[in-house]
């Protein structure tokens, strides 16, 4: 839980970087409308939560899932990002699936020769630190 | 895998998949006193969705504003675009309009008096 009042902030410089990439090139954006900005992303995620969470509750569910995030979005009127949304959604279960594939497959592999090579054991260290293999499900959104 | 989509990634950088931390946007949804659990892919799409809010009030903003000319955006520009536009309505409390004391001092006058005359 949230102890104090900066938790619930989001970083600043992530913020920042967001709206700079978003405006044209070189607008000079003032310190308090980061902030502002910034305050109003985080009611924003709050206002988002408590939308979607009456969609949960409505069904009956106690867990908040995809679809009444995107029911929020549209009761918010920001069907703009419905789009957007979905594919990331699709970009991003992909990338799960791979992983949980992969860790799948390596587990079946430690299985049938548990006892051999040092070789193939580098091998797999380093295909787990590829769990938020991301990397393809980007080109994903590049091609959409 | 991963080489061929290292550069590609370099051209897009906006799209990137996301930048905020999930566990900072966890935290802010836990706050909320009913919500009891979120799923994975819910919290992926909050915290996709809070990027994609974060680019469209900036923009909003900036081509609302009167900062268009000289390249900049103010606190202004966000605060009239949450009173003008009807999907950012719920920023109004916490992006209030910025007005001189003097000129508040004298609409609670000029309230004053209507209610006087009543």
């Amino acid at each position: 839980m949230a102890e104090r009042p900066e938790d619930l902030n989001l970083p600043n410089a992530v913020i920042t970087r967001i709206i700079k990439e978003a405006l044209p090139d070189g607008v000079n954006v003032s310190k308090e409308a980061r902030r502002a900005i910034s305050q109003a992303a985080s009611v924003f995620v709050l206002y988002a939560t408590s939308c979607a969470n009456n969609f949960a509750m409505k069904a009956k569910r106690k867990t908040l899932n995809a679809a009444d995030v995107l029911a929020a979005m549209e009761e918010m009127e920001f069907e703009r990002f419905l789009e957007p949304l979905r594919e990331a959604l699709e970009v991003y279960k992909k990338g799960k699936k791979e992983v949980s594939e992969q860790k799948r497959k390596e587990k079946e592999k430690k299985e049938t020769d548990n006892d051999k090579s040092r070789e193939e054991e580098d091998d797999e260290e380093r295909m787990e630190e590829e769990p938020e293999a991301e990397n393809d499900a980007e080109e994903e959104e590049v091609e959409n | 895998m991963s080489a061929n989509t290292a550069d590609k990634d370099n051209n897009v950088s906006t799209n990137k998949n996301i930048s905020l931390p999930i566990s900072r946007v966890r935290l802010i949804m836990k706050s909320s006193p009913d919500v009891s659990n979120i799923n994975q892919e819910a919290l992926f799409l909050t915290t996709k969705a809070t990027e994609l809010f974060v680019q469209y009030l900036a923009v909003s903003s900036f081509n609302n504003g009167s900062g268009k000319g000289s390249k900049s955006l103010s606190y202004s520009d966000l605060a009239s675009t949450a009173e003008e536009k009807d999907t950012f309505h719920f920023l109004t409390d916490i992006l209030p309009k910025k007005i001189l004391a003097g000129d508040y001092l004298k609409t609670l006058e000029q309230i004053e008096d209507e209610e006087a005359d009543i």
